[in-house]
């Protein structure tokens, strides 16, 4: 065993730089999973059957394919028809798309959850559907929907290094390429602990949430 | 598009090598899955401590990174394995972690005046887990663990990013050869999803074979495809800390968050 500390000097600039990027795809995946699910959810529950059953078909299809094979159709096929995109932009597109079909299952729970007689109660004081959503169910649905996405989002950090493989230079990606040029392996293992430096706390804080928000 | 002799000699050796990849880490996990599971409910702290320490470092751990860690770093501190070696031990250990929470939390469950009884009847602590807890429990976990198997199955595609020549390294070489894109990665993905649907469905049978063995009815599920009842829920949600229970109901209050 032969371990180098000069080493991991050496990668420190690099390795903040891939935390950034991380971090990055992270935030935007999110939203982008946050929001795409909503639409799901909704579309989902629409009464029009040719609007449920291509979304039902679609997130089914994307929940249970693997993520890489995704990234690797969205970065190499879907240019042939459609915009080429940089690796950052197609790895965020894919991290949000793969886990906007998880967060539509989050919320379709989380206002199934809503007990039927606010739905009634909303009826007899004569809300209108808009209002309904906004001031009755959504409210309510939130706090049983929050603490299951920021799981979401703690399994997204944990799938954002797949982002690598197509070529954008997060964690993993900066760890990779100056192990390559400097053929050492000490960059690997300081990545590994960060994910593990990173998740730990997070999954605290989400345990925190859910005690706060679910009673 | 591909030629047969491509088919031949990668592609099908390669949904070969996905097969034998995602049976051989999920007997891997399956057996960490139990034994962190178990440990977990142990009568001495420091047994409950490693196992729970075991826990929260590999489900905080990234399977890929993990995976390039055994790879490239692993032989340097004098243990070389082989790439699907590397492979399948770090996808058994990530997802046997996520597993434990699911033994732990499906035992858990089981109702504790069934474990009175035993201690009533002089059982011992293995007679009573053998005996009473385990079969009761069983079925509680085939619904997660069908959501897992999935995850496990999605998580194979990672090996072929260390040159274990699976159907997606398959698809890559023949990006590689030809250009030609289009039709091999949706034929991946389609055989992933008819791989996950297979899964889906033998899982539901031996569920429904375990509820028998209990004398239980098999709740009925409507959907399509691999929805199995609950939220399509991702290993390690830190919210899944209550257990099976939780996650394998059909939506309502209880499967979001995971519960109380």
């Amino acid at each position: 065993m032969n371990w180098d500390w000069n080493v991991v000097d050496d990668f420190m600039p690099r390795f903040w730089d891939g935390v950034l990027v991380t971090l990055q795809a992270l935030a935007v995946g999110s939203l982008i999973a946050f929001a795409l699910g909503l639409v799901w959810a909704l579309a989902q529950r629409s009464a029009r059957v040719w609007v449920r059953w291509p979304v039902v078909a679609v997130t089914e299809f994307i929940r249970n394919t693997p993520l890489l094979v995704q990234l690797f159709f969205l970065f190499y096929v879907v240019p042939n028809f459609g915009p080429s995109m940089s690796p950052l932009t197609t790895g965020i597109v894919g991290l949000g798309l793969h886990y906007s079909t998880y967060t539509a299952e989050v919320y379709r729970a989380g206002i199934d959850g809503v007990p039927a007689g606010q739905w009634e109660a909303a009826t007899a004081l004569s809300l209108s559907r808009g209002r309904t959503w906004r001031v009755v169910i959504l409210p309510q649905a939130v706090r049983r929907v929050v603490p299951p996405l920021g799981n979401y989002v703690i399994a997204m950090l944990k799938d954002s290094p797949m982002i690598a493989t197509i070529g954008a230079f997060d964690m993993l990606g900066e760890a990779q390429t100056f192990s390559n040029e400097t053929f050492t392996t000490e960059a690997l293992t300081v990545v590994g602990v960060a994910f593990i430096v990173i998740a730990y706390p997070a999954s605290l804080l989400i345990r925190a949430l859910e005690r706060r928000l679910v009673r | 598009m591909m030629s047969s002799e491509f088919f031949t000699t990668w592609f099908l050796p390669g949904i070969w090598i996905t097969v034998q990849v995602t049976v051989c880490a999920a007997a891997l996990g399956a057996v960490i899955a139990f034994g962190t599971g178990l440990a977990r409910g142990s009568r001495l702290w420091i047994v409950r401590f490693v196992a729970g320490a075991y826990f929260e470092v590999f489900r905080g751990m990234s399977a890929l990174v993990l995976m390039f860690w055994m790879f490239f770093a692993l032989p340097l501190f004098g243990w070389q394995l082989e790439p699907l070696w590397a492979g399948v031990s770090a996808l058994g250990l990530t997802y046997g972690a996520y597993g434990s929470e699911i033994v732990r939390g499906s035992l858990a469950a089981v109702p504790a005046a069934q474990k009175e009884a035993g201690i009533a009847l002089d059982f011992t602590r293995w007679q009573r887990l053998r005996l009473i807890e385990l079969p009761q429990a069983w079925p509680e976990m085939m619904p997660p663990f069908n959501n897992l198997l999935i995850e496990l199955l999605k998580g194979t595609a990672l090996v072929s990013v260390i040159t274990v020549a699976d159907m997606t390294f398959a698809g890559n070489l023949l990006r590689l050869g030809t250009n030609e894109t289009t039709p091999v990665y949706t034929l991946l993905l389609v055989l992933y999803f008819v791989l996950a649907f297979v899964i889906t469905r033998g899982m539901r049978m031996l569920e429904r074979r375990a509820k028998a063995g209990i004398g239980e009815r098999p709740e009925k599920r409507g959907g399509v495809g691999t929805k199995s009842g609950g939220v399509g829920t991702k290993p390690g949600g830190v919210g899944a800390r209550s257990g099976a229970r939780g996650e394998s109901l059909p939506a309502g209050p209880r499967s979001v968050g995971g519960g109380r």
